[in-house]
């Protein structure tokens, strides 16, 4: 006899046995498959909500942009000169000239109906020439700007000083948030499911005992169990990314009505990424779960 | 077949089940392990079928020092003991034919040749026509003649019961044992731990008594009790 390799018959055997022990034990089944499918839908519930947090944040967080006001006496050589200074920055992305004249019209604009106030400005228009100056990282904005600043033939720099300082506070502090709160998910959804496959092996360690007793090898033992461990969380993750989708879709097409200018995240990438990963944490938690839980009964 | 040399075993809890026992039991034999609860009869069984390693001393079985047997290799020296118990451990959910096939399954024999042996084994223990009750179905005999069916199933070696009878009417009993001595007669080992003096009386097979982890006496056709 001696070591015996993967035999056709044991294998027509594992699956057999997962298949008849999930029929046999299917109340248990049933709330196994419930624990996995609640878990991760809140999981991946979550995911959605950081993924669009960390969409508003950065769209929040692209707005922001330095306006550099020229001085008057600065000539076109001089200003394309001073362009070039601040693109060299390596923080900077673009950098934009405004024409005083531009900036009136824009001002125009913004007054709407009531641009009327401004026609006097026409003839003597007292707004500087400015460049508009986009950086890389939002964070980069307050330093980049002082040292524009610092450079002759620039007037004076706005950013909205220490409102945007307030703003990178809280978009920091929403994506730490969102770290902290998905890992804890992930645990807690670890630790249920785990619990509940332990649960189930729990109520069978009697049979477990008696295959032991029988000769069988500990892989042997193992792996219906595995396999029924990689089934439930299948069936759990599937329902679950079935809901998860479905509910986030339709909350799309809502919010497309009735609240417009937020846009959710509705790239196909990253919608599948998230249930993807739900799913792929529902057939390893499943098949680690029921190989760890094992463990302990093994060793007869 | 079965060789202690100088066996000891301490429990971690500092019990002492085993002393320093020296025991040979040969091929062939029909052996009664007889002693009071605590005397040590279920850590011998334990010993042999490696549950238990002894805190000193050796074990043999078929040849095989099974002390120094790796961890890998004890499922595949099991499968050459039977395992008979007092409170049968069958498996509630499958079929008195299921629960043998069991066995079979386990050392990957073909759905086919499991189809062809487990009658023959029901059969042999007498339980031709019962094979598709589940064990709550059956009486505590029937229940004990399936066990005895999955641990011979495989040909072992040896069987090993443990107070086999115990929970059986003496009637159902006697039946049982003849049915261990049609299996002896085959040329199976068997090693019987029981509290039935009846039985060991009227049997006149080799009696090793245990005492305090001690053999205290073992003769052939011994009895139970011997009257001093």
């Amino acid at each position: 006899m001696g070591c015996t390799a993967v035999n056709f018959n044991t294998i027509k055997y594992f699956f057999r046995e997962a298949f008849h022990s999930l029929i046999r034990n299917s109340w248990l089944s049933i709330s196994s498959v419930g624990i996995v499918t609640v878990s991760l839908i809140i999981l991946g519930a979550s995911l959605l909500l950081v993924v669009n947090a960390e969409k508003l944040a950065q769209s929040v967080e692209s707005s922001v942009e330095i306006t550099a006001f020229l001085e008057e006496s600065v000539g076109t050589v001089d200003r394309d000169e001073l362009a070039e200074k601040i693109k060299s920055n390596p923080e900077v992305d673009t950098v934009e000239f405004v024409s005083k004249e531009q900036a009136l019209r824009e001002m125009k604009e913004s007054f709407g109906e009531r641009a009327d106030i401004l026609e006097s400005l026409e003839e003597s228009n007292p707004l500087p020439d400015a460049f508009r100056v986009k950086t890389k990282q939002a964070a980069a904005v307050p330093a980049t700007a002082q040292k524009i600043e610092e450079m002759t033939g620039i007037e004076q720099v706005r950013y909205g000083q220490g409102v945007v300082e307030k703003l990178l506070n809280v978009t920091r502090w929403v994506r730490y948030a969102s770290l902290a709160t998905l890992t804890m998910l992930t645990l807690a959804a670890v630790f249920i499911i785990a619990t509940t496959i332990r649960m189930s092996v729990f109520a069978r360690r009697r049979e477990i005992g008696i295959m032991k007793i029988l000769g069988a090898t500990n892989w042997f033992v193992r792996f219906p169990f595995v396999l029924e461990g990689i089934v439930l969380g299948l069936t759990g993750g599937l329902i679950a990314v079935l809901v998860v989708d479905l509910a986030y879709l339709s909350l799309m097409d809502k919010l497309k009505i009735s609240l417009p200018f937020i846009q959710l995240v509705s790239e196909p990438r990253t919608i599948l990424y998230i249930l993807g990963s739900m799913l792929g944490l529902g057939v390893l938690i499943g098949a680690l779960g029921s190989w760890f839980s094992l463990r302990k009964f093994l060793k007869v | 077949m079965i060789q202690f040399y100088n066996v000891s075993k301490v429990y971690d809890n500092g019990v002492k089940a085993v002393s320093d026992l020296t025991l040979h039991i040969k091929k062939g034999e029909f052996v009664f392990l007889v002693g009071a609860s605590g005397a040590g009869k279920s850590t011998l069984i334990k010993l042999i079928f490696r549950e238990e390693l002894p805190t000193r001393g050796q074990v043999m079985f078929n040849g095989k020092n099974i002390i120094r047997m790796k961890n890998r290799e004890v499922p595949h020296m099991r499968r050459k003991i039977g395992m008979v118990f007092q409170d049968f451990r069958l498996l509630s959910q499958k079929t008195a034919a299921e629960n043998v096939a069991f066995a079979l399954e386990i050392t990957g024999t073909s759905g086919k040749e499991i189809k062809r042996i487990v009658p023959e084994v029901l059969e042999q223990v007498g339980l031709k026509d019962k094979g598709n009750l589940l064990p709550n179905q059956m009486s505590g005999g029937e229940q004990q003649r399936v066990c005895i069916a999955r641990a011979i199933v495989n040909n072992p070696l040896l069987i090993i019961a443990d107070e086999p009878t115990g929970n059986l009417d003496p009637g159902t009993s006697w039946e049982i044992m003849k049915l261990f001595q049609d299996i002896n007669r085959r040329g199976t080992t068997i090693l019987m731990a029981t509290h039935d003096s009846e039985i060991v009386d009227n049997m006149k097979k080799r009696v090793i008594a245990l005492s305090n982890g001690c053999v205290v006496r073992d003769e052939e056709s011994g009895v139970y009790r011997c009257e001093l």
